[in-house]
Parts: structure tokens; C-alpha cells; sequence
């Protein structure tokens, strides 16, 4: 059992007998009363955010799940195969669990994958990666003005925004929370 | 990380919140309230229930905590003939850090003779519009207008409204738990108490009314179980004369004060602490003492009003931060 003081963003819990992973916890106290968590939690098998104020004091239930260190090799039809850092044991994740995940995944991607009753159920990419643009129209001249973007295809075929100075077979640094361009990497 | 970095976004914050300050002296000032020191290490730091206080050691024949409300030696003033006090200072509370929390943070706390708890609710809505105003320019946060006069709402308006839920204040915690799971409320096995109760539907459906609101809210006539030192409803015995001032800005909804008619009389009181202090025992709380000097003083109390505003939050309300370490020097984990 947690308590609710374990509550933090990537813990994984069991409410009602259903997995969620904490996206987000914040201390609330309502003048004259007892403290609240309020949570933010995503449903690990079927997708979804709920929202939860949890009282300070109550046991959550661990969620029985395995985390496991992945490294993504290569796509075969709809599935993506990834092999376990430790075992070197290769699995295929369905495109459904990979989710949009699939746009910051290129070969010897290592990431975190999730397993509920020996089932892939989540992916955790690293914050930042780094990718190649295969593709991209120049910038037209003169127009640097603002957060004016142009549309540029990543490695993994992808499509994001990037400034206009930012030029096809560069490297860039991405957010993959945010999903945003962050900086060219110099290589 | 270097103090410049640490600090760079925080400068011009740390330098309104000074504004803030000379603006709530000169407000309070001009009103006649006369500005008191008040201690801060004390024989009692209050009974209530849900605040946990910080123990000095060493302190001297007795034991002494850290305030967390100067409340006790203000209303011995108030007793003891000065009508229109108010002070400027910090207070303690442990294991409080979230967003809106910092276990030590700045409360402006005053009190009025004679006043009733509606007329200190009008104060507190010209000090937070006039605060705005003197840092900003301007009378709204974004599209939230903070002209005065304020909306106010009765907690049972607010449950009946939102909560789908007849509130009286003198039923008990399995019938609040009925009508609360009737209405089709969610409610953990775990919350039993009142309070509890209470909190959880106010927190999961009150609240996020209040902060899509394009208003902010004076909520009173609190139920007689939230009735903390503020004095019963002549005419309604099961709420009492307590209000709270809830603004949504752009950081999320505020809670900004927490004010009463005061409870004036000693023995029910004494009995309220006593009550505390058994909910303590049963809860294995730490059990402070009852401040007797703060008791008897309490007979000599005019009829007054006082109110609790957190300095910190106004200055998040009026700067448009969502965490109150963007408005102190120095958050509990930066020290």
C-alpha cells in the first residue's frame, strides 16, 4: 500500500481494481479542513484521464505492474518489436499501446515500458530525443518574424513544426511531452 | 543552480509583493486600524483540528510553539480596548507545501469592535480590488472582474446549486453521508467525519464551479461542524457567522481569507477547544494546551469581526503565478 504523502507524477496505483499511473499530484488544503492530493491519473489499460482528490491519510493500492527497460528495434507490419535491456528477450507492442508514441521512436530508442499480468500496457519515452529531418521545404527569406513555422518529416516519418531557419538533414532536439521542437543539435 | 538564476524570474515579483505590503498598511491605515506586532512564539498555537504546529524546544518554563494565526493575542487587544487592530506578519503551519502552501507564509489578519461579520466582508473585497488596482492598474484578472461589490452565496445555496444537496448543519455525519451518496456523490469508505464529508464534495464539485466562475465569491454561513471560532447565526443556530473569499485567477481558484462574527463567549469557547482537543486524543494528534489567558480575556471582548488573508496568495492572485514559491525568496526546499 502507498500512502498519500508517495503520491507523485509516474507512480503507479490500483483504483477499483483498474491500473492508473499519476500524472500529476498537488497538496490542497480547503481553509478549516484536512489536506487533499488532488490527482490526475491516466487508465492504464484503456486510455483516459480521470481526476481524483485523494485525503491525506488514506492507503492506495500498488498497482501490480512491472517496469522494464526496452530498446525499440524495428516495425513489423502493424506491431513494433522491442527487446528487453536485460533479458535481450524481444516482444511486439501493438501500434494501439505505442499510441503517438511511434513519432519519437527510432532504432535503439531505449525507453520504459509498462507491463500489467506480463501485458505491454504503456510506453515512457525519455523527455527529449533527438531526430534527423528527411524532409523539408527551405524557409522563405526575410520571414523570421515571430513563432512563424514551417512543416519539416522527422526520421521516424513523422511531421512537426520547426522555425524556418531550421534546414533538412539537421538534427533536432524534441519535447516529446510536448511533442515541440526545442533546438537544432550540432553534430 | 546560482542565486541569480534561481532568482531571475522572481525579481520584479518579489519587488511587487514590497508595493503589496506598503499598499496593505496605508489601506488598513487609512482606516483607522492601528498596526500591532504580535508575538510569534507562543504558549498555544491553537487546537484546530487539521493544523499541526511547529514545536520550539528550549523555549523557557513552558513549552512554546510557532504561531499559526496570531488570533489569540490579537482578540486579547480587542478585549482589552483597542478596536481597530490589525498585523502584518508570518505564521507556521507543518507539512503545508503544495502550490497554494509554504509551511511559513505571510497572513494580514484584523479586527473590528462593533463590526459585523458582512461589514468585514466589504473590507476585504476593497482591500483585495484596491490592491489590484494600486499594483496593476486594473480591476479585473484577465476575464475575471474584481469590482465590487462581490456575489455572495450561503454554503447551503452553493450545495443546493451544485452539489444537488439540502445542507442543514445540525444533521448527522451517516445522514450527511446519506444525502451526499443519494445525490450521486462519490465518497471513500475512509471518510467518515463530517468534515470530511463535507470537504470531499466541496473540493470535487464546489470548487470547480468557483473557479470557472468569472467572478469572485464571499462564501459564508458556514455549517455549525465548520464552526472553528466563529460565533452561531442569532437567527439560525446551525450556521454560523464565518465567510471565505474565493477568487479565480489565472493561477487557479484562491481561497485568499477566512473571517467571523467572533465568537465571543467563553464558555462555549472552552467547550469548542475541549471538543478539539478530544478529536486530537482520539486521533493520536499532538494535544496543545488550551491558552487560558486568550479564555479569560474573551469575557471583556466586544462584539467584533475579524478575518485571516494569505499575503502570499494575493500577491499570486495579482501577479498571475501558480506557485507560491514565485512569490517568496525562498520556498521550504530552496532554504
Amino acid at each position: 500500500m502507498y500512502d498519500t504523502s508517495d503520491l507523485r507524477k509516474g507512480l503507479k496505483v490500483l483504483i477499483e481494481g483498474v491500473p492508473y499511473v499519476v500524472l500529476e499530484a498537488q497538496f490542497v488544503k480547503p481553509g478549516k479542513g484536512a489536506a487533499f492530493i488532488r490527482t490526475k491519473m491516466k487508465n492504464l489499460l484503456y486510455g483516459g484521464n480521470i481526476e481524483r482528490n485523494i485525503r491525506s491519510g488514506e492507503k492506495i493500492e500498488q498497482a501490480d505492474v512491472e517496469d522494464r527497460q526496452m530498446s525499440f528495434l524495428y516495425k513489423e507490419g502493424d506491431d513494433f518489436v522491442f527487446m528487453d535491456q536485460t533479458s535481450y528477450e524481444q516482444i511486439n507492442i501493438s501500434k494501439e499501446t505505442v499510441d503517438d508514441n511511434w513519432k519519437w521512436l527510432k532504432d535503439n530508442t531505449v525507453i520504459q515500458v509498462t507491463f500489467y499480468n506480463n501485458r505491454p500496457i504503456d510506453l515512457q519515452l525519455p523527455n527529449f530525443v533527438e531526430l534527423k529531418i528527411t524532409h523539408s521545404e527551405p524557409g522563405a527569406k526575410g520571414d523570421t518574424s515571430g513563432n512563424v513555422t514551417k512543416p519539416a518529416t522527422l526520421e521516424t516519418g513523422a511531421v512537426i513544426g520547426v522555425p524556418l531557419f531550421v534546414n533538412e538533414g539537421e538534427t533536432i532536439k524534441i519535447d516529446t511531452r510536448s511533442g515541440g521542437y526545442l533546438e537544432r543539435v550540432k553534430r | 543552480m546560482t542565486e541569480k538564476a534561481r532568482l531571475a524570474r522572481r525579481l520584479p515579483l518579489l519587488a511587487a509583493r514590497a508595493r503589496l505590503n506598503r499598499f496593505l498598511r496605508a489601506h488598513l491605515e487609512g482606516q483607522g486600524f492601528l498596526e500591532i506586532e504580535a508575538p510569534i512564539c507562543v504558549p498555544s498555537p491553537g487546537l484546530e483540528v487539521h493544523l499541526d504546529a511547529f514545536v520550539v524546544e528550549n523555549a523557557g518554563p513552558s513549552q512554546r510553539y510557532l504561531i499559526t494565526s496570531p488570533e489569540y493575542q490579537l482578540k486579547r487587544l480587542v478585549a482589552g480596548g483597542l478596536e481597530k487592530i490589525y498585523a502584518l506578519g508570518k505564521v507556521f503551519r507543518r507539512g503545508e507545501r503544495g502550490r497554494h502552501h509554504n509551511p511559513e507564509f505571510t497572513m494580514l489578519e484584523w479586527y473590528a469592535a462593533g463590526w459585523g461579520w458582512d461589514e468585514l466582508a466589504t473590507s476585504v473585497e476593497a482591500l483585495v480590488a484596491g490592491a489590484l488596482r494600486t499594483l496593476t492598474g486594473s480591476d479585473s484578472l484577465g476575464a475575471v472582474s474584481l469590482a465590487t461589490p462581490w456575489p455572495r452565496r450561503s454554503v447551503r445555496a452553493l450545495f443546493e446549486a451544485h452539489a444537488g444537496v439540502a445542507l442543514d448543519g445540525d444533521e448527522s455525519a451517516e445522514a450527511l453521508r446519506d444525502k451526499l451518496a443519494r445525490a450521486g456523490h462519490a465518497l471513500p469508505s475512509s471518510a467518515a467525519r463530517w468534515d470530511d464529508l463535507f470537504f470531499t464534495v466541496f473540493l470535487d464539485v464546489i470548487e470547480p464551479k468557483l473557479a470557472a466562475s468569472d467572478r469572485p465569491v464571499i462564501v459564508h454561513d458556514w455549517p455549525r461542524p465548520l464552526a472553528a471560532l466563529a460565533r452561531a447565526r442569532a437567527d439560525d443556530p446551525r450556521v454560523v457567522e464565518r465567510f471565505e473569499a474565493y477568487v479565480p485567477s489565472p493561477g487557479g481558484l484562491l481561497e485568499v481569507c477566512n473571517g467571523f462574527g467572533e465568537l465571543v463567549d467563553p464558555i462555549e469557547q472552552r467547550a469548542r477547544l475541549e471538543a478539539d482537543l478530544e478529536t486530537r486524543r482520539l486521533r493520536g494528534l499532538p494535544a496543545y494546551p488550551i491558552d487560558e489567558r486568550f479564555l479569560a480575556a474573551l469575557g471583556d471582548m466586544p462584539a467584533s469581526a475579524g478575518v485571516a488573508l494569505g499575503v502570499d496568495r494575493l500577491a499570486m492572485m495579482i501577479l498571475g503565478v501558480d506557485d507560491i514559491a514565485d512569490v517568496l525568496p525562498f520556498a521550504v526546499e530552496e532554504l
